[in-house]
């Protein structure tokens, strides 16, 4: 039962939402809308489990002093002051002259362009291995690379206005080309996943799954 | 205030006036496709249009009219979507200009009532699609009740995900699973559920730490009960732990830093990205790259896949993705499901080239058909 339950919500909750993309009568979408708000509903009562979850393994490793506990603290200590500096300021938190809009501005946002700005470094230590010449298809990567990034910028137009024209040639045409056979492709999985769910054929996500990597 | 009642005074005698000479026709019919309480307008513009237009409305038999809104001169349809109209019932309207100009006002429109429909036409090409894959779905799955095989292409990506494993276990290290920033409401956090099963359930089996931090307190919870349920099906209960299954924060680069920091110390020996990508997909592979962890990635994302393929192992792209959870199980039905989703590929590519064909010869009707952007 334990399994057949849940397989039996989806197929019915899928069902009823595949319909309600077609059928626009209210007796069917008020339903396919009342679903929707009752994920929302779900969604917003796992952020409950995922605090819970949360503080429960940083708490434990404070307390058990493992390794980097100090991280974990730290961790704590930053979420507890801005729900409570959050919860304190009442339906005002997200004020531009909030404590919590203050803080976030300050500490969080400068943090988040941080990590955002080390991709550029990332970016090209990858570029520095994609482009080493290994293969057929590796030359042909850095020559297309090559022509693009040279037609993307004013000296390629000095060089020869075939430049230019060759890029966006390169990206119109097989660039996007083998984007929208991708899409295609992911389009239909997409619709062979949705429906192997909805009609309880995938069952290896559950326990009891017969699948398996092995 | 007293303009007002001056200006819709002369509005319901510019209504209930006989029709003027110039009087221009006004089309009124229930809106096509709708779930009803909405009528649509369209009329032709004058030579000389004025500056505004009101729309003027009143319900039968008996009902008064009244304006209902007002809107700019140049426009030539309306929608009446408002407060009070009502499916079933029987309404009129009129098109009066503002300033009024008895030489720029409507005929009364013919008697309209707004209904729900029960299938929206302009989705007819999805239906026709949808309903396709259905039968070919359900005629390969009775095939395979009947015992037949099929051969479908090895994707080395799938195939490295137990080598992976095996040598996070050779290596006495743990197995890192990302599943994507995106919710559990996104088809590739499903999808990237889904396998995330058949990894625990080898992990298990090898008796390989796994560690699956998430961003979504929706997407954890799903993710717990999924690798729970792995630990049990191989009869590893009792090695599952509560730390495997985390959730971070929803916050984007907080996650990825959280999830950098746990590569940097933990150092895993294979990092699994499998699920929605974005900005952060290369700041993940980059650094999994960087402590030598074997990396495969899997994601629908286009525009992150040339990330992945340059900084991971293995990359399985798009439809590759969403099929590796029916190839790694084998199961007969699931791989059906993958013969007739390369059934209707063929038939989508037969409907693209033909489409181009005519298109090129002159006749757009049958791409029009196709479009979802009506």
């Amino acid at each position: 039962m334990k399994r057949e339950i849940p397989i039996l919500i989806t197929l019915i909750a899928g069902l009823f939402c595949l319909i309600g993309f077609f059928v626009p009568h209210p007796w069917v979408r008020n339903g396919y809308e009342d679903i929707q708000n009752w994920a929302l509903i779900l969604v917003g009562l796992t952020y409950v489990l995922g605090v819970a979850n949360l503080l429960r393994v940083n708490l434990k490793g404070v307390t058990e002093r493992q390794r980097d506990w100090v991280y974990k603290l730290a961790l704590v200590v930053s979420l507890v002051a801005m729900m409570g500096i959050g919860f304190s300021e009442g339906d005002k938190y997200l004020d531009t002259t909030s404590k919590f809009s203050w803080m976030y501005r300050n500490f969080y946002s400068p943090m988040s362009a941080t990590m955002f700005a080390l991709l550029a470094f990332f970016i090209a230590s990858a570029a520095f291995r994609a482009f080493r010449i290994r293969s057929t298809e590796a030359l042909l990567l850095a020559i297309a690379a090559f022509v693009l990034m040279i037609g993307r910028v004013p000296v390629g137009n000095m060089i020869s206005h075939y430049v230019p024209d060759l890029a966006d040639w390169l990206m119109e045409v097989p660039q996007n080309a083998a984007k929208r056979g991708i899409l295609i492709g992911a389009a239909l999985g997409v619709m062979a996943t949705g429906i192997r769910l909805i009609l309880g054929i995938e069952k290896t996500y559950g326990s009891g799954g017969d699948g398996g990597a092995s | 205030m007293l303009a007002r009642a001056v200006a819709t005074a002369l509005l319901f005698l510019a209504a209930a006036a006989p029709r003027a000479a110039s009087a221009f026709p006004l089309l009124a019919a229930d809106t096509p496709n709708d779930g009803g309480q909405s009528v649509s307008l369209t009329w032709t513009l004058p030579a000389t249009p004025p500056a505004q237009w009101t729309i003027v409305r009143r319900e039968l038999p008996d009902g008064a009219f009244a304006p209902v809104a007002t809107i700019d001169g140049t426009d030539n349809s309306y929608q009446d979507s408002g407060d009070g109209l009502k499916d079933g019932a029987r309404y009129e309207y009129v098109l009066t200009a503002v300033p009024d100009d008895p030489a720029l006002r409507s005929e009364v429109s013919a008697a309209v009532s707004p209904s729900p429909d029960w299938f929206d036409m302009t989705k007819q090409n999805v239906a026709v699609v949808l309903a396709l894959f259905f039968i070919v779905l359900f005629v390969y799955i009775e095939q395979a009740r009947r015992g037949m095989k099929w051969n479908f292409r090895r994707i080395p990506g799938l195939d490295a995900i137990e080598e992976a494993i095996g040598r996070a276990t050779e290596m006495g290290k743990g197995v890192l699973y990302v599943p994507g920033v995106q919710d559990i409401d996104d088809i590739q956090t499903i999808a990237s559920m889904i396998l995330l099963g058949q990894v625990a359930r080898t992990a298990a089996k090898y008796e390989t730490p796994l560690q699956v931090p998430t961003n979504s307190p929706a997407v954890y919870t799903v993710a717990e009960e999924v690798v729970k349920a792995g630990y049990q099906d191989v009869g590893r209960a009792d090695a599952y732990r509560a730390e495997q299954v985390r959730y971070i924060t929803s916050e984007q680069f907080a996650y990825v830093a959280a999830v950098n920091g746990t590569m940097l110390r933990d150092k895993p020996a294979a990092n699994l990205f499998l699920g929605a990508f974005f900005a952060e997909s290369l700041l993940l592979a980059e650094t999994g790259h960087s402590i030598g962890a074997i990396q495969i990635a899997g994601t629908a994302n286009v525009h992150q896949m040339p990330f992945f393929v340059v900084a991971c192992d293995y990359t399985l792209i798009g439809e590759e993705y969403y099929a590796a959870s029916a190839l790694l199980s084998g199961d007969s039905m699931l791989l059906g499901s993958l013969k007739s989703s390369d059934t209707v590929k063929i038939v989508l590519i037969i409907v693209v080239v033909v489409g181009c064909i005519l298109a090129s010869a002159g006749f757009t009707q049958f791409g029009d058909w196709w479009s979802t952007t009506q």
